[in-house]
């Protein structure tokens, strides 16, 4: 029987799986104790289960566990690697390395600081949403000290060619941080093959709880730090202060373990999947994939339906859970900036639908998402002014639109 | 955010989608908005020798409550003569809808398109068009 609505938005959160609950439910009640708490077991039995769970978060990524902070989740991971480098390494130099189509935690770390006295390039990216390589080696200078380019991308799933960036940051001598909260879990991460020295993840991505992430922050060859963002008791090595948040990281280690374990045959079941999807979909006129379709996470397809509004379909697309880079509803009125970076026109990212499937996705909920949209796409197309334009053979770039 | 009953309403049952013959002289025109906003709505008027509209058809490309905002504008301008026509104000579509403020630049574009549908019908008829402030609420 198939069950509505049907969540498609695993790109924005997860479901948590219950064997994760269920790892985390005792540490809520009788486990309660403050893993800092050295002098009586209930502290010692906290600390233990975090110890487990900075393991198998460990894991997950190739790295080790003192390696591992635990933090809120990835805005606050991020905020710490961007702000707690600069503040760290800027006796060194002053400018950062990062992207346009970074989420909007990387960038607004990095507009803090220019604000602060820093420097940071901004790389545009291809139509295919990848960086250009030599972009990125002709904007280090001697002053760069740190480079933060995201593993895969939130609103398409392009993945970035993270070893050859690494490469060029080793070179260079400068720090490599990658925001990999769509990536760990999804696909194969390891810190060492991949070079990287700082990484941010979280709990509610890969199907653990919200409110618990991690920064990895490497040990060795080099060794690197951050300042801490939050001061207090000096937790976490001292870069990151407060109580841990005992039953969530015991829920985010539970979430790494699993997903590690099932990652190989759930990628490819995911992808099979979104193939499917987007076969089906795109069996429609002017319908078109955003992003490059080959180095992208298997679960995740952004597609736009060109002539028909996003907002205005996700409405159409009932018992369907999905977003859109459309902003009707934004006071700006601005399109994604994520695909309007790929050079697509405004109209085209008005149309965008972006489907994520996960891991309680069925197939007969993808047959279902297939039907569903192609009868709203049909007709919001037969509402749509511009369809009927397109279809009598107008060319709508020729028409002088009236702002509004 | 939710829509309201009504939006709902008008976006799965819309009334009076369509296409007049713009190439008649009785029928009166209005296209608005601009694909890179995210709004294009086209609205037409038919209207007979005294002056009343007998016939009222749209097409939208936007969202829910653009779309429901010329729908409802053309149920409203069938049975009206032109001048009555000029009253409706994006404010009674806000309020008929209960638009979000978000939404109100979707009632904004449906004034835009009855008044610009209006001239185009004036015009046609070798009748002054209205000089119309520019309706930003």
């Amino acid at each position: 029987m198939l069950e509505l609505p049907i969540y498609l938005d695993n790109n924005a959160t997860t479901p948590m799986d219950p064997r994760v609950l269920e790892a985390m439910l005792p540490y809520f009640t009788n486990k309660f104790g403050n893993a800092a708490s050295r002098n009586h077991s209930f502290g010692w039995v906290a600390e233990e289960a975090v110890d487990y769970a900075r393991g198998q978060a460990a894991k997950i990524i190739g790295a080790n566990e003192k390696e591992i902070i635990f933090t809120s989740g990835a805005t606050e991971s991020n905020n710490l690697a961007i702000k707690g480098v600069f503040e760290m390494y800027q006796q060194k130099g002053n400018h950062i390395i990062t992207v346009v189509t970074e989420h909007k935690c990387v960038l607004d770390s990095a507009h803090h600081i220019e604000k602060i006295g820093g420097k940071v390039t901004f790389l545009q990216v291809k139509p295919d949403g990848l960086i250009d390589l030599k972009e990125l080696e002709d904007a280090i200078t001697d002053k760069t000290i740190l480079i933060s380019v995201m593993y895969a991308n939130n609103e398409i799933g392009v993945i970035q060619p993270v070893r050859e960036i690494s490469a060029i940051a080793r070179k260079h001598g400068v720090l490599f941080h990658t925001d990999a909260t769509q990536a760990v879990g999804k696909i194969p991460v390891d810190v060492n093959a991949d070079g990287i020295d700082l990484l941010s993840f979280t709990g509610h991505k890969l199907y653990g709880p919200k409110g618990c992430g991690a920064l990895y922050v490497r040990r060795k060859n080099p060794r690197v730090k951050v300042t801490a963002q939050i001061d207090g008791g000096g937790h976490e090595r001292g870069m990151r202060s407060g109580t841990l948040n005992v039953p969530g990281i015991v829920g985010f280690g539970k979430a790494c373990e699993i997903a590690m374990e099932e990652m190989a045959t759930e990628s490819v079941r995911l992808a099979a999947l979104r193939d499917k999807l987007e076969k089906g979909v795109t069996v429609m006129e002017e319908t078109y994939v955003n992003g490059n379709t080959e180095n992208r996470l298997p679960h995740v397809s952004n597609v736009s339906f060109k002539y028909v509004e996003g907002e205005g379909l996700m409405m159409a697309m009932k018992d369907l859970a999905v977003s859109s880079g459309s902003a009707c509803t934004s006071a700006s009125l601005e399109p994604s900036y994520v695909l309007k970076s790929l050079g697509l026109n405004d109209d085209l990212a008005h149309s965008s639908i972006r489907f994520g499937l996960g891991r309680f996705t069925t197939e007969e909920e993808v047959d279902y998402a297939i039907e569903v949209t192609k009868k709203a796409v049909t007709h919001l197309r037969e509402l749509s002014p511009l369809w009927e334009m397109f279809k009598e053979g107008i060319d709508l770039d020729s028409i002088e639109w009236a702002e509004h | 955010m939710a829509y309201s009953e009504k939006v709902i309403d008008h976006y799965t049952h819309p009334r009076n989608v369509g296409t007049l013959d713009k190439a008649k002289k009785n029928v009166g025109t209005g296209l608005v908005g601009a694909p890179e906003c995210g709004d294009v709505m086209r609205l037409q008027i038919e209207v007979d020798d005294n002056h009343v509209i007998t016939d009222a058809k749209f097409k939208t490309f936007g969202c829910g409550s653009a779309i429901a905002s010329s729908s409802l504008a053309t149920e409203w301008l069938k049975g009206k003569t032109v001048d009555q026509a000029m009253e409706i104000d994006n404010m009674d579509i806000v309020e008929e809808l209960a638009l979000p403020p978000v939404k109100i630049h979707c009632s904004v574009l449906a004034e835009d398109a009855i008044k610009s549908a209006i001239n185009d019908y004036r015009v046609k008829n070798g009748l002054e068009p209205i000089q119309l402030e520019k309706s930003h609420h």
